[in-house]
């Protein structure tokens, strides 16, 4: 099969293949990415992400239903953590969206971090290029349950979405720095527990000191997600959020600032390869070792010997 | 490049126990496999599709309800049916053994009933699995 070619005539076990091969860095995936990326750019991409618990898988399957209702197809990449020990994982949002998985308008993959500490996986980028070429109007990006620091998202995505659940901590764990200052939206899941307005009070604190606000206000909207409540007015908001940053510009900065990250991590990663074929499966690097442990040289004048007999090449 | 072994662990039919399938699934995970767990109550129709999307090398059914002679054959054919000619298809649960000659004959590549070690089941799919 020409999975690229394939993909996109909207051959959907070609979309599979071509998110393994992606995944598993096969030599053909730069192939495949060379032909789709062409096609990109189409796509919303809209990021989820909170801590472990907060509903986000639920919410996903919710907003993808409303979204569906207008007509809009849905791509969605979720991702759960790989285990740091094994390198296995569960890989469990499915659960959640069963209802969309015979909806020919959705498409749905699930990718494990392995060993990405940033709440996504290095290739989830990839994998949303991958749906946004085989014609989906939305893709969803689901992030692990995370904690505090995990903020890859706001890279990958053109409107980020923060979920909150009453009852995680105090007002000071709001002015904490890191995932809760990403949102461009928040969501406050679960809306019918206790806490739930002393919640929206903490966040608004901490958005009126923000000082870096600009003329968008972080929206916040109660839903329970799993009993579709506030699903349309969330909705309604990531709209809002999407016409304003195509308005004023921002959305073309957010990409091409996306592209430039992109631009330096594919070339970084050459750099990478072509150390580790050149110096390290080589020996190469191992006979330095052995003339620097006898002091016979030093690793500061090896390196930028070999510097200069890369950059000649 | 990394080719990582991954997974459908799926329940088919009406049974709502899946401690079993919890513990295989958990089995799977530690032995450095990508487990995707759907949940309970699938339709043959949902499985294929999920197999599909997520691309997986094995789709592994768990079953309790009796009902394995009608379904593990029709996820199959819908599996097969999708193009995907490679998946090793795997059962497990509460299965009698004058069952399992059919559900191999129908393309089951094994059959685990109760007391099966889960080492088993992982020696089984590393030496089975095409990837």
């Amino acid at each position: 099969m020409d999975i690229a070619k394939e993909l996109l005539k909207g051959n959907r076990l070609a979309l599979s293949k071509a998110i393994t091969a992606i995944e598993n860095e096969y030599p053909e995936a730069t192939e495949i990415m060379k032909e789709i990326y062409p096609h990109t750019g189409h796509a919303y991409v809209l990021g989820i992400t909170g801590p472990p618990g907060a509903g986000k898988s639920t919410l996903t399957d919710k907003i993808t239903r409303a979204y569906r209702a207008q007509g809009k197809t849905v791509g969605i990449v979720a991702v759960d953590p790989t285990s740091p020990f094994t390198g296995g994982a569960i890989l469990g949002d499915r659960i959640r969206m069963n209802e969309l998985t015979l909806d020919a308008g959705v498409f749905i993959r699930s990718m494990g971090t392995r060993g990405s500490l940033g709440g996504l996986s290095h290739k989830t980028a990839d994998a949303v290029k991958a749906m946004d070429a085989f014609g989906k109007d939305i893709v969803i990006v689901e992030t692990v349950g995370v904690g505090q620091s995990e903020v890859d998202i706001v890279k990958a995505a053109d409107t980020t979405m923060v979920v909150l659940i009453p009852g995680m901590g105090d007002d000071i764990q709001a002015i904490k720095a890191g995932i809760l200052e990403i949102g461009d939206l928040y969501c406050i899941n679960k809306s019918d527990l206790d806490g739930a307005d002393k919640l929206v009070r903490e966040i608004n604190m901490m958005l009126d000191l923000d000082s870096f606000m600009t003329d968008w206000r972080p929206p916040i909207t109660k839903v329970i997600a799993s009993q579709n409540e506030g699903i349309e007015d969330l909705i309604g908001t990531v709209e809002k959020h999407r016409a304003y940053i195509e308005g004023n510009g921002e959305l073309t900065r957010r990409r091409t600032k996306r592209t430039r990250d992109e631009m330096l991590d594919i070339l970084n990663s050459g750099i990478n390869n072509f150390v580790k074929g050149q110096i390290v499966d080589s020996g190469r690097l191992d006979e330095y070792v052995e003339k620097i442990r006898a002091h016979d040289t030093d690793p500061y004048t090896v390196v930028g010997g070999l510097m200069d007999e890369m950059l000649k090449k | 490049m990394e080719k990582k072994i991954r997974v459908l662990v799926a329940k088919p039919g009406l049974d709502g126990h899946d401690r079993g399938a919890k513990v295989v699934a958990r089995a799977l995970r530690d032995a450095g496999f990508e487990v995707i767990y759907t949940g309970l109550r699938q339709t043959p129709e949902q499985i294929a599709e999920a197999a599909l999307q997520e691309d997986v090398n094995v789709v592994a059914m768990s079953i309790l309800s009796g009902a394995h002679g009608h379904l593990f054959p029709k996820v199959v054919d819908l599996v097969r049916g999708n193009g995907m000619t490679d998946t090793l298809i795997i059962g497990g649960g509460v299965i009698p053994d004058g069952d399992i000659p059919a559900l191999k004959e129908a393309g089951v590549a094994e059959v685990f009933t109760p007391g099966t070690p889960t080492s088993d089941v992982v020696n089984f799919i590393k030496e089975n699995v095409k990837l």
